[in-house]
């Protein structure tokens, strides 16, 4: 019989103010095995850790039960502590009475009822603990870093700078990603493109950094430290070491009928073009899609006027595999479409998106930078910019959360048409002006202030294209009126979402996401850079929405956790894999079939746990139905003497 | 008004207020919103301080179209058509103004107006005292 320490957190009022602790370590004290029950105020402090530790000497304990918060939580501290006192930190068994008693239950009786249970469970755990020891696995050192936009691109430098080596995957055929598109950053004004393209540069100059543009992940196998992932390189039609980026193929090239996906589709682009003047590589790719070549066999202009001969038209897809210790998830945001906001009539050409708008004000952009209506290229005498529209929505058209961007970047658009056209009125339509970052409200300040810009409290109904102008059907809720205002060109702040390719990347790499398609962090609070699956880090408005200057400072977080975790040489294992009874297996193969991680292997009728890729999941051990498969810490014995404990 | 409470109008209208984040798109879409003394938004913050008489008093009441247009176009799902509507009945059961009884039902069923049921339950619901 095993001597078993139980011990009761009160976890300050968190736990005590629900459930009765003092019944708790009562109840405890009945059950077969416990020689010591006892509750103190913050366990996992110094003080409590030293007294599990003083216990396991004093009353030579061979079993410890830690009734506290969730094991995601503590478990390793309370491991880490039985470790000190010379128990295998396997004999330590959580049970979580705070999230899944005092926090859920209002009712002190109930919540001491079910704390309780839990532990009397946790007990009947600990009887069957078997001493388990964790393995080594190897680290490659390599990162592997999804998108190439400003939040992937600082992620790679920082890597590459402490020596590791970095490859970006862009499926873009340039890195830059949305960063690149705007003209002027807040609260600043520095000039977009000024502070990122010598960031561009250095990651394609940077030794240890190897992009991969116009590529995609293919599949992804193993765990951390030792993933193998394989990219498809999109064909590009063009060889990529001959070509000089001189530029003659997209003059020449007589498709122009492409909307430009760098430029919103404000204008159109060749079938062979790079995206914008600064692309990193300065490579074009060919549209397969538009090229006349490639859809009829006919054309070929672009490979007549290339002199060193770079165009390839029957270059295909290529596939590179390589292994990486650590996935860096930086795969951004678009706007969401506006296709169920029809009262906006955002098909009025004199309707655009705040990224639409970055475009026509900058002076690289389709016009020049001169603030037209694409309509009938008139410059507009108002502009008028509408706030939230799809963020803070909770029907079923938009998100309901706050894109977080918007408020400041109407700010800008709002200060640079003023500046630029101080004859031209802005009118900024908001529910609330939400500015918390470093000299942000003092710049939206400056804008109503300085600028004149005329900010309304309120909303747009509906917009009506006039032709000549735009009615907006509103209200000024300050001043307690209804209002048709007429105005040139309308600006929506459209709520952003993430990518919608994050689904399959996270799918493919085991990473959880949540309702609205954001990345999933371990802890929202203390590992806010690092996804629950381990070896899995998350960068940039993939985790949530978030503006340049939190997308940098994240992007150096992440860095430093993948550096930390690329300096170790190895890493121990989780003992907790599943193993295989040769006695009870029929050879019916059907764990190889569930294991997602492709670590049972059958052979002549018997089959084999490989321990380094077993993560532990335990999927085969429900599906084996002859009870042969098990997992080590998890046993099916354990489960159910935890089942009849909680009958009991 | 006198025994009306923002909880009985929040029952009988099933919205929920709390929801508003004042955003203003009800008013800025209602079409009639120029000819009332209390517009949509005004409609549920009022409702939100408890201040049932004001919108009773309201012509709010008589000029809302029941278009719906503020329900569609909330970004919260407050539904102000419903509090309208609610509100109105309230001030029409109040008046004790009994328009149909429920003796007179089966006179209009057998009668040969071929009136719809439905507007005949929705009668007796409206304009019974």
């Amino acid at each position: 019989m095993k001597r078993i320490g139980v011990f009761v957190c009160h976890c300050g009022t968190n736990i005590a103010a629900t459930v009765d602790v003092v019944k708790v370590v009562e109840a405890a004290k009945l059950e077969p095995g416990v020689v010591h029950a006892a509750e103190y105020p913050y366990l996992c402090s110094e003080a409590g850790q030293n007294m599990i530790i003083k216990a396991v000497d004093e009353f030579g304990l061979t079993g410890v039960v830690v009734s506290a918060c969730s094991p995601r939580m503590h478990e390793t501290t309370f491991r880490k502590a039985a470790a000190k006192a010379g128990l295998n930190p396997f004999m330590v068994e959580i049970s979580n009475i705070r999230e899944q008693c005092s926090w859920i239950h209002k009712d002190s009786k109930d919540g001491t009822e079910k704390s309780i249970i839990l532990t009397r469970a946790a007990i009947a755990k600990v009887h069957l603990n078997e001493p388990l020891h964790p393995g080594e696995s190897k680290v490659t050192k390599r990162a592997l870093v999804i998108g190439g936009g400003i939040a992937g691109i600082q992620t790679a430098l920082d890597i590459a700078e402490a020596g590791f080596p970095v490859d970006i995957v862009e499926s873009t055929p340039s890195i830059g990603g949305k960063m690149a598109q705007l003209d002027k950053t807040f609260p600043t004004l520095d000039c977009s493109a000024c502070i990122l393209t010598p960031k561009m540069v250095d990651a394609a100059a940077h030794e240890n950094i190897t992009l991969h543009t116009y590529s995609e992940i293919e599949k992804v196998e193993g765990f951390v430290g030792d993933f193998t992932i394989t990219i498809r390189k999109k064909a590009r039609y063009v060889d990529m070491k001959n070509c000089t980026g001189c530029g003659l193929c997209y003059e020449k090239c007589p498709v122009k009928k492409a909307p430009s996906e760098f430029e919103q589709g404000l204008i159109k682009r060749t079938a062979i073009y790079t995206p914008f003047a600064q692309a990193v590589p300065n490579v074009p790719v060919i549209d397969k899609t538009q090229c006349i070549k490639l859809k009829t066999g006919k054309c070929g202009l672009c490979e007549k006027v290339c002199t060193p001969k770079a165009i390839v038209f029957d270059q295909q897809d290529e596939l590179i595999t390589e292994k990486y210790g650590a996935v860096i998830i930086a795969t951004g945001y678009d706007q969401i479409s506006l296709e169920k906001f029809g009262e906006y009539s955002y098909n009025s050409p004199d309707v655009i998106t705040g990224l639409e708008f970055e475009r026509l004000t900058n002076a690289a952009g389709p016009t020049g930078g001169d603030l037209i209506r694409l309509s009938d290229k008139k410059k507009p005498r108002s502009v008028t910019f509408i706030q939230c529209i799809g963020s803070r929505d909770t029907s079923k058209r938009g998100k309901p959360y706050c894109s977080k961007i918007c408020c400041m970047y109407t700010a800008k658009h709002a200060m640079l048409i003023r500046d630029k056209y101080p004859q031209i009125e802005v009118n900024v339509f908001y529910i609330d002006v939400r500015t918390p970052g470093k000299n942000f409200d003092e710049f939206y300040r400056r804008s109503a202030e300085e600028y004149g810009v005329n900010y309304i409290k309120g909303q747009v109904g509906k917009i009506i294209d006039q032709g000549e102008f735009l009615t907006l059907q509103s209200v000024d809720m300050l001043g307690g009126k209804r209002m048709d205002l007429q105005t040139d060109l309308v600006v929506l702040a459209t709520a952003i979402e993430p990518v919608k390719s994050v689904r399959i990347i996270a799918s493919m790499l085991t990473a959880s996401i949540d309702t609205n398609n954001f990345m999933t962090e371990a802890h929202p609070k203390l590992k806010p850079v690092e996804s629950p699956t381990a070896g899995v880090f998350l960068s940039g408005v993939c985790q949530g929405p978030k503006d340049i200057p939190e997308t940098v400072a994240q992007a150096g977080a992440t860095a430093a956790k993948v550096i930390g975790l690329l300096v170790k040489d190895k890493l121990m294992t989780n003992p907790c894999t599943a193993e295989s009874n040769e006695k009870f297996c029929n050879g019916c193969s059907a764990c190889t079939k569930v294991c997602p991680y492709g670590a049972i292997a059958y052979d002549d009728g018997i089959v084999h746990v490989n321990k380094a890729l077993c993560q532990g999941c335990g999927a085969c051990a429900v599906t084996c139905p002859s009870g042969a498969m098990d997992l080590q810490g998890f046993s099916n014995r354990q489960l159910m003497a935890e089942v009849d404990a909680i009958c009991r | 008004m006198t025994n009306m409470s923002r909880d009985v109008l929040h029952t009988l209208s099933s919205t929920s207020i709390e929801k508003c984040m004042s955003c203003g798109r009800c008013s800025a879409s209602c079409p009639v919103a120029d000819e009332m003394n209390i517009m949509p938004h005004q409609f549920v913050a009022l409702l939100k301080r408890r201040e049932v008489e004001k919108l009773m008093e309201s012509n709010t009441l008589w000029k809302c179209l029941s278009c719906f247009a503020c329900i569609e176009r909330c970004p919260r799902g407050v539904e102000p058509a419903k509090i309208v509507e609610a509100s109105r009945l309230a001030v029409i059961r109040q008046q004790g103004e009994s328009h149909i009884s429920a003796d007179e039902i089966p006179k209009y069923l057998e009668s040969e107006s071929d009136l719809p049921q439905q507007l005949l339950v929705s009668a007796f619901r409206k304009y019974r005292g």
